[in-house]
């Protein structure tokens, strides 16, 4: 793996890592999901596939930062304002 | 253009199930998860994004209570905040603090910062006061824009809609204005680890309620809190003629 790529790498476990701390199910189950996943590619040398799954990655933020925004815009909702 | 400032209260996280402590003194807070205030994430967004737009010059967060608010500030800080102030009130003082004060300390480092206008949520999900900025705009003798679900620039000042019962109300204010934030404001950002980390080297102030010269003696006393009503089970009705005699006998038709 080249250099950036490791980085790059890294950082997206990092980022994860940060993410799972408002786990809606506990920080303990995300991290292991996410060690998981992260270990069963671990062998993989092709560069292509590698920057695939580092794409792959950066989609998982995203969706992560939406769920937690609509979960927390759907609570205040329920909780503040009529439901109709 | 001008300086925004925006209150943040550190309140538990709403995704927390709330205990009431055995003495009804109040709620457990010791070991629970604190976030920043859902409403003051949308004042802070929607200040930033008026930075954003090159509407806003600065923006400052501001907020009361004990050393951890710092977190609070950070994540403000994070989400594009420039710096902030740190005004510390711990122990029995913070307990009892209440909108009016915080109102007092809002509208002095509004004036000490040289504000234009402050942005706070509507309110808190922890005490549910929604006064803070009604008291901040009434002590300051400003124009206040509560509820705010839209805020446009206009020539002289600001065109906020409002959020009130059954539609929306729009209002044209002067500036400095006072500015409450609505859940429909805006989409609060993500504060993501990078911005966390280079939100360490933003600088934050801290002060005391005392340098402000604002006096935090408790204006109200907490009695008890209690848990709401729990709802009583529901039970399974065997036919059609039970389910009617049972509403007869309470009264439904």
């Amino acid at each position: 793996m080249s250099q950036p790529q490791r980085r790059a790498v890294l950082n997206l476990y990092k980022t994860l890592l940060f993410l799972g701390r408002d786990w809606p199910q506990g920080y303990e189950l995300f991290r292991k999901r996410l060690h998981n996943v992260f270990l069963r590619n671990s062998e993989e040398t092709d560069s292509n596939k590698i920057d695939m799954m580092l794409k792959h990655g950066q989609f998982v933020v995203k969706e992560i930062e939406a769920l937690y925004k609509l979960k927390k815009y759907r609570a205040m909702k329920r909780r503040y304002y009529d439901d109709n | 253009m001008s300086r925004v400032l925006v209150g943040v209260k550190r309140v538990i996280d709403y995704a927390v199930k709330i205990r009431v402590k055995p003495d009804k003194s109040g709620v457990v807070t010791d070991g629970v998860k604190h976030s920043m205030n859902p409403f003051d994430e949308i004042a802070v967004e929607e200040a930033v994004r008026m930075k954003e737009k090159k509407l806003a010059s600065e923006v400052i967060a501001v907020s009361c209570g004990p050393a951890q608010s710092q977190e609070t500030l950070r994540t403000a800080l994070a989400m594009g905040a420039d710096r902030a102030i740190h005004v510390e009130i711990s122990g029995p003082e913070y307990e009892t603090l209440q909108p009016l004060h915080v109102a007092k300390i809002l509208a002095k480092l509004s004036q000490d910062e040289k504000a234009d206008l402050i942005i706070v949520g509507k309110q808190a999900i922890d005490d549910d006061s929604n006064q803070t900025a009604q008291m901040t705009a009434a002590l300051l003798d400003w124009p206040q824009g509560t509820f705010a679900s839209k805020i446009e620039k206009s020539d002289a000042g600001l065109t906020v809609t409002r959020e009130i019962d059954g539609g929306l109300e729009t209002v044209k204010t002067k500036m400095p204005a006072v500015i409450s934030a609505d859940l429909r404001l805006n989409e609060p950002r993500y504060a993501t680890l990078p911005n966390i980390m280079k939100a360490k080297k933003k600088p934050m102030k801290k002060v005391s309620a005392k340098d402000l010269g604002v006096d935090l003696a408790a204006r109200i006393k907490v009695i008890s809190v209690e848990d709401p009503p729990v709802r009583q089970a529901g039970s399974i009705i065997p036919d059609v003629d039970t389910l009617v005699a049972k509403l007869k006998e309470g009264g439904h038709i």
